[in-house]
């Protein structure tokens, strides 16, 4: 009778802590991000799909198309073109494409480019209903961020 | 030819009382979800309207469009009566709710046994929907949720009992006006009928869980074991119709309980009763039913037959046997 009577008291006290626990919780703010209408700044090591940098003293790429970053790539995602003008000693940039559909995110091309001229993008709002959405044109990209 | 004024005036309590559960049922989801999100320290819905208001106007235009499927082997008839079971005693039960001094439908001399009388069809309408799916999971439900029901029946019947012998009356417009005054003078404060009145309530308020299938004892639904139990094979607006009579027996058994214990429309202080405090004792029961839900894990069928048939009924009747007794000798 008197473990009875103690099982009761000692339930519904447990009862009742946790819904204190649950109304304190319910006055307390929100933590949730309401994410489309607000965002949080990316970490600085997040890996999105790379991209090409953008350098303040060049007004351009950095990149010197020696195509190790092509070479590099484990799945073939990288095509690299470039030509030398007349009479220039270094050839420009022509075409940069990266095919995202097949990149892992390894990191070995940007690794591989000695100049640093390609990194990380902090992209990650991406969603398409076609394959061809997902090769992007990183020289488009670079001279829309020139602008 | 006029018209009689006493049918306009049932007519008119007719509209109010449909008008008041559509609504109830509507907003109390809104409610649930947005309470469910606070405790878990999110917003709940938020995009539909301002606030979300209209998010249940949504479900409701999305659950309307969509077809009616009898399953293949179900019982067709008693397919489609089970929801119209389970929403017409809720719905009927209003009739007799006092709300106000004046705002009854009909004060009826044996208005808690017609609401107690209403409420006991609901049992019998999930079971004929669970059993007319012809669905495993269906048939498991409604044997839960008979003897859930005839489990958290005695208890809750047997502390009504009480609250009659104290009163001496089933009219409960009556039963609120002894409740005049105070809060002191409420039912569930009334210690010199019983000492026991507060565990009283809590007893009713559980079994009034137990009884509308909330959550901890929703073994009806149970969504991890039982898919959605007795609603498995509802689609659409079948679903939708339980889903109504759900929280129109809410309503009901929380107004029941502010009539019963918190007097009804009466004021806490004495001051100007009126159907204002209804509300506001109603809905804070209610927020309690759903702060409950969000707060405890469902409890196994052998956890909710032990509450019941070895505490609440035990404490239900020894409280039978006291208040009796104090009746004699005071
Ligand atoms: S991150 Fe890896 S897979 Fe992607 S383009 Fe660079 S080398 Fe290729
Ligand atoms: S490794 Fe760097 S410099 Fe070389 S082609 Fe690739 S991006 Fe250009």
């Amino acid at each position: 009778m008197i473990k009875y009577t103690q099982e009761i008291v000692s339930g519904t006290w447990s009862l009742i802590v946790g819904l204190a626990i649950t109304i304190k919780y319910f006055f307390m703010p929100v933590v949730t991000l309401q994410y489309p209408h607000e965002t949080l700044p990316m970490t600085p090591r997040y890996r999105g799909h790379i991209d090409l940098v953008f350098d303040e003293k060049l007004g351009g790429t950095k990149c010197i198309v020696c195509g190790s970053c092509q070479k590099a790539c484990p799945s073939n995602c990288i095509t690299v073109a470039g030509e030398r003008p007349e009479g220039a000693k270094l050839k420009v940039l022509t075409q940069f494409t990266l095919d995202f559909t097949k990149c892992s995110l390894c990191g070995l091309c940007v690794e591989s480019c000695a100049p640093g001229a390609i990194d990380f993008s902090k992209e990650y709002n991406l969603a398409g209903y076609k394959n061809e959405e997902f090769i992007f044109d990183l020289l488009k990209r670079l001279e829309a961020k020139k602008s | 030819m006029s018209i009689h004024p006493e049918v306009l005036r049932l007519l008119a309590f007719l509209l109010g009382i449909i008008g008041f559960v559509a609504m109830n049922a509507a907003y109390l989801v809104w409610l649930e979800r947005k309470e469910a999100g606070h405790i878990q320290r999110r917003i709940g819905p938020k995009e539909v309207g301002p606030f979300g208001l209209l998010q249940p106007m949504a479900d409701g235009l999305k659950l309307m469009t969509k077809q009616l499927i009898v399953p293949e082997g179900a019982d067709a008839i008693l397919f489609k009566l089970a929801p119209i079971l389970v929403m017409t005693p809720a719905i009927m039960s209003f009739v007799t709710i006092p709300y106000g001094e004046t705002l009854v439908p009909r004060n009826l001399d044996v208005g808690l046994l017609a609401v107690f009388a209403f409420a006991s069809v609901n049992v019998l309408g999930l079971l004929l929907g669970a059993w007319g799916s012809r669905n495993k999971y269906a048939i498991i439900s409604a044997a839960r949720v008979v003897s859930q029901n005839v489990a958290y029946e005695i208890p809750m019947l047997v502390v009504v009992v009480t609250l009659v012998m104290i009163t001496g009356t089933l009219n409960l417009q009556d039963i609120v006006i002894q409740q005049a005054g105070g809060f002191w003078h409420w039912n569930v404060f009334k210690l010199s009928a019983s000492p026991l009145m507060p565990v009283a309530f809590i007893i009713f308020f559980i079994c009034m869980l137990a009884e509308t299938n909330r959550a901890p004892f929703d073994m009806a639904e149970a969504e991890s074991e039982l898919i959605a139990g007795a609603f498995t094979e509802y689609p659409g607006m079948g679903f939708g119709v339980f889903f109504m009579g759900e929280y129109a027996n809410i309503v009901v058994g929380t107004s029941i309980a502010t009539i019963l214990f918190l007097g009804g429309w009466q004021c806490p202080f004495g001051l100007f009763p009126g159907v204002h405090w209804f509300m506001i004792k109603m809905y804070f029961l209610i927020f309690t039913v759903i702060w409950i839900r969000w707060t405890y894990p469902r409890t196994t069928f052998y956890g909710l037959l032990n509450l019941s048939w070895k505490i609440l009924i035990p404490i239900s009747f020894f409280n039978l046997i006291l208040t009796s007794a104090m009746l004699k000798v005071f």
